[in-house]
């Protein structure tokens, strides 16, 4: 199978630290592709590359054979991927359907000032789309008045309303209490297999990788240390002990939303 | 939140029926009125900046630029129905270019930028005496409306009944615009601005969508005021003259359409009578009300209005 999203000698240093120290990943059309990892291998740094938000320094980035290397984040979304983000990333003052509807206000073109955001097509859509996630009890809340789990999920719905071929998620489980993750993740899987999403998401719960993820890659200090099914994955020594050993229990982590 | 917009028509006729009411049984007071609309234009321009938690410090630049545009062509040009649009695009086109540039910016750089740039265009209309005859400014001839040569009370009556009309105009627009993707994705801009790129939307144009807008606004504003007072000066730039447009865009709030006409007819009317019967004070009458509102009032005048509404609709 050809590749979707392609990564190839990908490099990037803050400094002396080496986030991406030659990066080669291709992500398969349809598949759920896990990051794990410590905190400073350089997960998110990969996504923030990914999206444009960081340009890279070495490698290249290919998305469905095309090259996106050092695209702006605008290009990057509307040719087909969108991101969600480990602190989400709400328009605080907007209710959860108008971010809903913002969002699919910018898949679907802002720039018709005489029509209202909640018309009745895309609040329409942007209820069945809360539907979906099940955030449909919180449409007319205020974004800032959300507990962290449905502020995560509300974030990820945004991602999803572009209509994007490939998902990248930053830690979607983080901050999502232990009692509820297991349903966040079924929801999630539910809507991204349905409509056909690619999913790349870092994770450090190794319950959920295994539930959800087709195949695991392992970071390092910037370099991906291993890549193969969940269960060959895991049971590898070497991974248990440098990765699962530090990472579990997962450990919230602070800082910026984008940050590396 | 439906109920009060729909209630906020109601207000605007009825603000509108009462200032219309107001300038007939005071004649004087229609001069008044004319300019408290004329610069409720204008500071419905700095509303749509503030959606974006942005504040300019130089928006007084495009009410001089309409003014001194009537000013300049109106001996060319004397027609009332021809010279408000050239204003407009005089104004809309220099709130283009400059828009370009201070978009990129954010917070104090970009209030400071509007800023820099009305004082510079308050320099050249001072020091260019051969040709804006400096402080001294230039008067606007008489011109006619709709073809009529027009005299007296009836001219100011026709200036009166611009504003009205371009207060009702603009408002209905700002109303929609505010409501629209585009308004909504304004508002955006002050909470989460890095998601709006993130979704393929630039908010650098949305922020420039919103300036050309306000600049057009302030530049209809500057029109009706030269035409009203026919005579132009540099003051008209001056940064007291941005910061008096801001002060009221506080005063009235920021929360819905109304807040600058509710604002701006009461700084008028409050600057008339205090300088008439505390002549001495009346700066520090309007630095009290300012920071009443502040303290005691963050949504300004509309917001207590609305604030009125929203409890008697739920009782």
């Amino acid at each position: 199978m050809s590749a979707l999203l392609e990564a190839r000698g990908l490099r990037l240093a803050f400094g002396g630290v080496k986030a991406a120290d030659g990066i080669d990943l291709a992500v398969t059309a349809g598949e759920f592709l896990a990051i794990i990892g410590p905190n400073g291998a350089g997960k998110t740094t990969f996504i923030n590359m990914a999206t444009g938000y960081l340009r890279s320094q070495g490698g290249q980035i290919l998305f469905d054979g095309a090259e996106i290397t050092g695209r702006s984040p605008r290009e990057i979304v509307r040719r087909g991927i969108a991101r969600s983000f480990q602190l989400p990333q709400l328009f605080s003052e907007h209710t959860v359907e108008e971010n809903a509807a913002l969002a699919i206000a910018a898949r679907d073109g802002i720039w018709s000032p005489f029509r209202p955001l909640l018309r009745p097509a895309w609040r329409e859509e942007a209820r069945d789309l809360l539907d979906r996630f099940g955030l449909l009890p919180a449409a007319a809340l205020r974004a800032d008045a959300l507990n962290e789990g449905t502020r995560k999920l509300a974030d990820i719905a945004m991602a999803v309303a572009l209509r994007p071929r490939v998902l990248l998620m930053d830690e979607p489980t983080s901050g999502v209490a232990a009692s509820e993750k297991m349903a966040v993740v079924e929801t999630l899987a539910r809507v991204l297999r349905s409509s056909g999403v690619t999913a790349v998401f870092v994770e450090h719960d190794m319950d959920v990788v295994e539930r959800f993820a087709d195949r695991v890659a392992v970071w390092a200090q910037g370099r991906i240390a291993a890549l193969g099914s969940p269960a060959a994955v895991l049971a590898d020594p070497e991974v248990q002990r440098n990765v699962i050993g530090i990472a579990r229990p997962a450990r919230a982590t602070g800082g910026r939303a984008a940050d590396a | 939140m439906r109920g009060l917009r729909r209630a906020e028509i109601l207000i605007a006729l009825l603000l509108a029926a009462a200032i219309v009411l107001a300038a007939f049984s005071t004649p004087w007071l229609r001069f008044v009125l004319t300019v408290a609309l004329a610069k409720g234009v204008a500071v419905l321009g700095i509303l749509l900046l503030l959606r974006a938690g942005q504040v300019s410090f130089g928006h007084a630049l495009y009410v001089a630029l309409g003014a001194y545009a009537v000013a300049f062509l109106a001996p060319r040009v004397p027609e009332a129905a021809l010279l408000l649009p050239l204003a407009a695009v005089v104004a809309g086109l220099v709130g283009t270019v400059v828009g370009l540039f201070v978009s990129r910016y954010r917070e104090i750089f970009f209030g400071m930028l509007n800023l820099a740039l009305s004082m510079v265009f308050y320099s050249v209309l001072e020091k260019l005496y051969h040709i804006t005859r400096g402080t001294d400014g230039i008067r606007v001839p008489a011109i006619t409306v709709l073809g009529q040569p027009l005299e007296g009370s009836s001219y100011d009556w026709a200036v009166f009944a611009m504003a009205l009309g371009l207060a009702l105009l603009f408002g209905l627009l700002a109303r929609a615009y505010l409501a629209s993707p585009v308004g909504q994705a304004l508002a955006a801009i002050k909470t989460r601005e890095t998601r709006l790129d993130f979704m393929g939307v630039s908010p650098r144009r949305v922020l420039l969508s919103a300036y050309v807008l306000s600049a057009v606004m302030a530049g209809c504003a500057g029109a009706v005021i030269a035409m009203a007072t026919r005579h132009v000066t540099p003051l008209l730039a001056y940064w007291t003259a941005s910061g008096e447009l801001v002060f009221i865009a506080v005063l009235g709030g920021a929360g819905g359409v109304l807040g600058p006409f509710l604002g701006a007819a009461t700084f008028e009317l409050v600057r008339v009578y205090a300088a008439a019967t505390v002549a001495d004070a009346w700066g520090m009458i309007l630095g009290a009300v300012l920071l009443l509102v502040i303290l005691f009032a963050r949504g300004g005048l509309w917001g207590i209005v609305a604030a009125r509404l929203g409890r008697r609709r739920a009782a």
